[in-house]
């Protein structure tokens, strides 16, 4: 379970979101969104610390991410697989060792044991025979897929995705989509999905968190979503062009 | 951001570089890649760029030492001397700010802008220790190394350019070059790489890791990384030439 709790991040003079505080349980799906700047990723790169906050905490199954010696707070990390918002994909080397690059550091696996694992977690993301190609030879779809593919590699309880749609055609985004709720059911992971397209949102999310006026504006579930009055989340809703 | 700000920012740095530079497993494998890049990579440039310095360094040199009164070993004593003892260091920095320092600032620059930092501690690895600690490291032994490279090629250089121009014989720029050689001068010489890789991979590393805002960002910070380096490296060049000459 990830407990979030009173969360206040500036950059400078500039404040991001005050006292943002949310729960986040185990097993569900929860998508933020909010208007483009408003923080979401932000708010996402919190979860396992990448960012620290100005105030606040953010419990892992009970422990505070930000109060752990480097160790422990690295074991927490690997509790989170993330797909970064344009994939991070290591431009260095190929396909294959992109998504065995964690196996070969954290593992005691044997060659045949990593081929056999990445081959298998391509497969999870419907993606063969690109293994060999260099990422700067995948498509946009593509790299989002190898990305996840990197992100469940080493098995986490959790998984964030960071704009897993953007920049994509309506298909591939429908894939993508599709990806997330089988990660969701096949694989039992918690997922919590930064957006902006509420098309995406209303595929794989069982809550949703709104950010706006530099605070949790909403919070609730899909279904509370569907009859909420808050009028700046209709307004969102309204301005994607997405009829509820 | 203020110079203590910076300085404070950059001092963190490398004392995590150093805490972590314990975790071999981590950057065993980009440590012999990087001593590749640094040092074998970098040994034509050096080459050339030792050879031209002592071969100017002897026209230059007989062009004004141009008398009946002062010996021909003279220059060869006054090439070899400048070579070992100033030249192959300093210019060979120089040079390879803009090489190493630049490419070790648009490397990370770009994994930073890129997520791919963000990507390696999200997995759990040391960024750090990943990134900074293979370079630094292999920038400390390969710079000495190099030295050796320009210091045989500049006195080598100084030697063909006196053969070719007529100007200083065999036997007079080896005498000279003889002749007032003692071991402390390499020693200095090796002592000045080692400060100067240090620095070079280590602003290169801070001002590339900390980059910021896309392509522009990752344009400014490589700028600014090669003429920090620069700058630092002549700063240091005073500094060691002061406290041990």
């Amino acid at each position: 379970m990830i407990e979030i709790k009173n969360l206040t991040k500036s950059f400078g003079d500039l404040l991001v979101w005050e006292d943002v505080s949310m729960t986040i349980e185990d097993g569900e799906t929860v998508a933020i969104i909010g208007r483009s700047g408003c923080g979401k990723s932000v708010l996402l790169k919190h979860i396992n610390a990448l960012l620290y906050p100005d105030e606040g905490t953010v419990l892992i199954d009970g422990a505070n991410i930000f109060d752990q010696d480097y160790v422990t707070q690295r074991k927490l990390r690997q509790k989170f697989g993330i797909l970064f918002q344009g994939s991070a994909l290591f431009d260095s080397i190929n396909t294959f060792e992109n998504i065995a690059f964690p196996l070969r550091y954290f593992t005691t696996m044997t060659e045949s044991e990593i081929r056999d694992t990445v081959m298998d977690a391509l497969e999870k993301v419907n993606l063969e025979n690109v293994h060999d190609k260099e990422t700067a030879e995948l498509s946009g779809g593509m790299r989002k897929r190898v990305g996840l593919a990197r992100a469940i590699i080493l098995e986490p309880e959790y998984i964030m995705y960071d704009e897993p749609t953007s920049g994509l055609d309506p298909q591939t985004s429908d894939e993508i989509n599709k990806l997330i709720i089988d990660m969701a059911e096949s694989l039992g992971i918690t997922s919590i999905v930064v957006t902006h397209d509420m098309h995406s949102v209303l595929d794989v999310a069982d809550k949703v968190a709104f950010l706006d006026e530099q605070r949790l504006s909403w919070h609730g579930t899909v279904e509370d979503l569907r009859v909420s009055d808050h009028e700046s989340l209709n307004n969102f809703i309204k301005a994607s062009e997405y009829q509820i | 951001m203020n110079a203590f700000q910076e300085i404070g920012k950059f001092g963190t740095l490398l004392y995590q570089a150093l805490r972590s530079s314990t975790e071999l497993k981590t950057y065993r494998k980009s440590f012999f890649q990087e001593m590749v890049k640094i040092g074998y990579d970098s040994v034509p440039i050096i080459m050339l760029t030792g050879f031209f310095t002592g071969s100017v360094m002897t026209i230059q040199s007989s062009y004004q030492l141009d008398s009946a009164f002062i010996p021909l070993s003279t220059i060869g004593a006054i090439v070899s001397e400048s070579i070992l003892i100033e030249l192959a260091a300093v210019i060979s920095s120089l040079v390879l700010a803009g090489k190493v320092g630049a490419r070790i600032a648009t490397e990370l620059g770009t994994m930073r802008v890129t997520e791919q930092v963000d990507a390696l501690e999200s997995m759990g690895f040391n960024s750090v220790s990943f990134l900074v600690v293979p370079r630094v490291l292999a920038g400390i032994l390969m710079f000495p190394v190099l030295y050796i490279v320009a210091s045989v090629f500049g006195v080598g250089g100084g030697l063909l350019a006196g053969i070719f121009t007529g100007t200083v014989p065999v036997a007079d720029y080896l005498m000279g070059a003889r002749m007032y050689f003692t071991p402390w001068t390499l020693i200095f010489g090796f002592v000045k790489m080692f400060v100067f890789g240090f620095i070079i991979t280590s602003i290169s590393s801070y001002k590339g890791y900390f980059a910021t805002g896309g392509a522009e960002g990752v344009g400014t910070s490589t700028t600014e990384a090669t003429v920090l380096s620069c700058m630092i490296v002549l700063l240091a060049d005073f500094m060691l030439a002061a406290l041990l000459l």
